[in-house]
């Protein structure tokens, strides 16, 4: 679902990079964050809550309201709405609170 | 310990535009800004603004963005500390930072926070499943990253973001299967609500979600009529078909940090919420501290960058900075009164006189 053509914008897009989402290989432009890539790609679950395990998803995009907790490398809590992608890095769906490990 | 003049929390429209009247005062200035871009939320808004030339009307909000920072980055007189969180404020008139390798501290004589606001929730059944976003996120997700937020979108707000949102939605090739709105009218600029109407888009007064659809994330809503007092009346929803439903419903100012400080609050709901108390200079109540733009009352980019300015000179005048200042004070005074003339700026007139009497519940 990315925007090809629009009539006031042009992206400016990193290069394309790849990453791995539970351990499938997806694609996206390095340095957008990571929830565009995972959005873009059709993934809107980016976690799920500590007590009821219902699914959250990206809410803000402004690093503001933690909707979009997820694992990044191992590191849980990560804001994914404002961490860029890198090439090569590790994104996994957070269960509750995340461990640090 | 680093140390300046003044520091201003947030590089949004009100931030910059406080960094550069201080800077321009002569004032050592440094911003400091949580993300890593300057303009804040300014580099989304692709509609062209109103209001006088003076507040740039005419001008897309993200050519606006770009110039602040542009002037920001150009001005020596302005450090600029970007990726760095303001996690504290010591009486000692100190800031805590969380910069992107290391925490440390700053010394400022004055401090403006302009934080600016976050959007707000709504209550209703799985008001958390993934495909329910605030309108701002959305024009994130669309115009700075380029991808569409869904399919078939539910706007819920028929304010100046809901339908503004809602055209900018279709420019990136999204569908708007309709416009909600709780109160019997459309609260936004006609021109903007003639514009999506042209477009197709039913606009739904008196209407509100009752539910989201959907397991894993938003499949559909369930929207329902109000009665006179606000009430649903069961018997009246109706499904809408949407992958997204986009919260255009009000901003809450993001005042944490002036809670912490000590300032004193007052809760005025014209102003969005809890907001500090403060005087014609953007002064709170703790005298090193001044406020300016939404965190000091919900209201839009034009009054946010002219309350800037005043809160920029005012805190350099108050370091010495004097020279001309009481001249460019009454201009950008002036200017704040005319954006807030007439019918569109009752609310927040109304808003600020209650804010002098302290708020509500006192």
């Amino acid at each position: 679902m990315r925007i090809v053509e629009h009539p006031i914008l042009d992206f400016k897009r990193g290069r394309l990079v790849r990453f791995t989402f539970e351990g499938r290989e997806l694609e996206g432009f390095e340095g957008e964050p990571i929830a565009a890539a995972l959005h873009a790609a059709g993934v809107r679950v980016l976690r799920r809550s500590a007590k009821l395990h219902r699914p959250r998803g990206f809410f803000c995009a402004i690093g503001n309201c933690s909707s979009c907790l997820m694992v990044v490398d191992g590191v849980p809590n990560v804001r994914v709405c404002v961490e860029k992608l890198r090439p090569g890095i590790r994104v996994e769906r957070q269960e509750g609170h995340g461990e640090l490990k | 310990m680093r140390s300046v003049e003044i520091a201003v929390v947030g590089a949004g429209p009100a931030g910059l535009s406080a960094a550069l009247s201080a800077a321009g005062q002569g004032a050592s200035v440094a911003i400091v800004e949580r993300d890593e871009h300057l303009g804040g939320q300014l580099i989304k808004q692709t509609h062209k603004f109103f209001g006088s030339s003076r507040q740039e009307a005419g001008t897309r909000g993200m050519v606006i963005a770009g110039r602040l920072s542009e002037a920001v980055r150009g001005n020596a007189g302005i450090d600029v500390r970007l990726g760095s969180t303001v996690l504290g404020y010591y009486s000692d008139r100190v800031l805590y930072l969380e910069e992107p390798d290391r925490l440390s501290k700053l010394k400022a004589e004055r401090t403006i926070f302009a934080t600016g606001a976050a959007e707000r929730m709504l209550t209703f059944g799985n008001n958390d499943r993934p495909g329910v976003y605030g309108a701002g996120a959305v024009q994130t997700l669309m115009n700075v990253h380029g991808v569409r937020p869904g399919r078939r979108v539910l706007m819920v707000g028929a304010g100046n973001i809901g339908l503004i949102v809602s055209y900018q939605l279709m420019q990136a090739g999204e569908e708007v299967a309709a416009i909600v709105e709780a109160a019997p009218r459309i609260g936004g600029y006609l021109v903007h609500a003639a514009k999506v109407r042209r477009a197709g888009v039913p606009i739904r007064t008196g209407y509100t979600v009752k539910e989201a659809v959907g397991e894993e994330s938003v499949e559909g809503a369930v929207i329902w009529r109000l009665d006179e007092k606000w009430r649903p009346v069961p018997g009246t929803e109706e499904r809408i078909d949407c992958d997204v439903i986009c919260l255009a419903t009000g901003l809450s100012p993001l005042t944490e940090l002036m809670w912490q400080a000590g300032c004193r609050m007052a809760f005025v709901p014209e102003l969005g919420g809890h907001v500090p108390w403060h005087d014609d200079d953007l002064r709170t109540s703790v005298e090193d501290i001044y406020v300016a733009g939404d965190a000091s009352g919900v209201e839009e980019a034009s009054a946010a960058m002219v309350g800037g300015r005043i809160a920029g000179l005012a805190a350099a005048r108050s370091l010495g900075h004097s020279e001309g200042v009481e001249e460019r004070l009454a201009e950008a005074r002036r200017e704040l009164a005319a954006l807030r003339a007439g019918p569109t700026g009752e609310k927040i007139r109304r808003g600020l006189e209650r804010l002098q009497q302290g708020g509500e519940g006192r």
